[in-house]
């Protein structure tokens, strides 16, 4: 098969262009998301990891510590929530479901 | 109730070869040494047994594959994925592995010859699987490429993102996938005559399904294989005229298809 040659220079000018648009648009890391602890209402946790993994939807009490949902990066710990909970990076041990 | 077998009788006599085989034949006799508490053979309990193993292995291909679930009807599939189960028992205990053949088994599956394109469709879905468990890396920041100097740029060789994978199809497979499981409410029309080359990328906790622009799989497939960033490109603009390189790789950069990239 014939390659037509691509110059350098179109190369170079297609990644400026590529890149410019993209600091242009929004930063990459707008739509960043991170796993928040003791935010979802019950039934309502994230975790859609397929077969053998179905924890999605099984938290049985409201803002459960210990269960996870995908929030916006950087709004989990400042998220308000009633009765002065905040949501966590981490497991939390409150409001777990009684064994 | 505390049992009354024989201590000497527990664990069954019984090789994991005898009870593995028996458990995938429906008609195979309990293996001997299989006993319930009287002492005597058990075979209501092993059919039991039996019974769940298959129906949980076909229940792991209905969570994988939702949108072959949708386009082939509920209890076509179900009687698809007992086929499919039959013929290939599980190489891996690990359940979320289940199905890596599926894809095959449908394409060389004689009833499902006027439907062509479930294949791709299971492929798609299974290539979402793969991405949501490959290994975490951080994505390629769009300004190491946009340090580099104008002259050195096409000799830039990309590492692939762990997560990251194309998948050609014949089919709109896109649109597809699309309507049959993540946006079921889309008004989309579908043509069987477009063909939809799809990109598969998590660059952090979600997977990203996009539709690849005209080129794009040449592209990308190209860079993955290891040629530079000017072979690639050249690659790509051969065979699709309308292959734009800086919108397809504006797509790759802003979806996580890349982790590294050096320029030696």
């Amino acid at each position: 098969m014939k390659h037509k040659a691509m110059s350098a220079a179109i190369v170079a000018g297609a990644v400026a262009t590529a890149v410019a648009g993209l600091s242009a648009t929004a930063p990459a890391h707008a739509q960043a998301k991170e796993k928040c602890y003791g935010v979802s209402l019950k039934g309502q946790n994230d975790c859609k990891a397929g077969a053998g993994t179905t924890c999605a939807g099984t938290s049985t009490v409201d803002y459960q510590g210990n269960a996870w949902t995908l929030v916006p990066k950087g709004t989990c710990v400042s998220m308000e929530l009633p009765d002065n909970r905040k949501g966590s990076l981490t497991e939390l041990d409150r409001d777990l479901p009684e064994a | 109730m505390q049992s009354e077998m024989p201590v000497a009788d527990f664990p069954p006599k019984v090789s994991v070869g005898d009870f593995s085989a028996a458990l995938w034949d429906p008609d195979a006799e309990t293996p001997e040494g299989l006993i319930g508490p009287d002492g005597a053979i058990a075979p209501k309990r092993f059919s039991v047994y039996r019974n769940n193993v298959i129906v949980s292995l076909c229940d792991a291909l209905g969570q994988t594959f939702p949108a072959v679930t949708n386009l082939l009807g509920e209890d076509y599939f179900r009687a698809l994925a007992r086929a499919f189960v039959a013929e290939h028992p599980p190489s891996t205990p690990v359940l979320m592995w289940y199905g890596d053949m599926f894809a095959d088994f449908i394409e060389s599956f004689p009833p499902l010859q006027a439907y062509p394109y479930v294949p791709d469709v299971a492929r798609l879905e299974w290539a979402w699987v793969s991405a949501y468990h490959a290994a975490d890396a951080t994505p390629l920041d769009p300004a190491a490429i946009g340090a580099v100097s104008p002259d050195e740029v096409g000799q830039v060789r990309f590492e692939r993102h762990p997560a990251a994978a194309v998948l050609v199809s014949r089919w709109p497979v896109w649109d597809l996938v699309r309507i049959n499981r993540f946006d079921p409410s889309a008004k989309i029309e579908i043509d069987l005559h477009e063909p939809q080359s799809v990109l598969i990328t998590r660059p952090e906790f979600e997977v990203e399904v996009l539709l690849l622009r005209p080129g794009g799989d040449v592209f990308v497939n190209a860079l993955m294989d290891g040629a530079t960033l000017g072979g690639a490109a050249a690659a790509a603009g051969a065979q699709v005229p309308e292959f734009s390189l800086s919108d397809v790789l504006s797509d790759c950069l802003a979806n996580g298809v890349f982790s590294d990239l050096r320029t030696a």
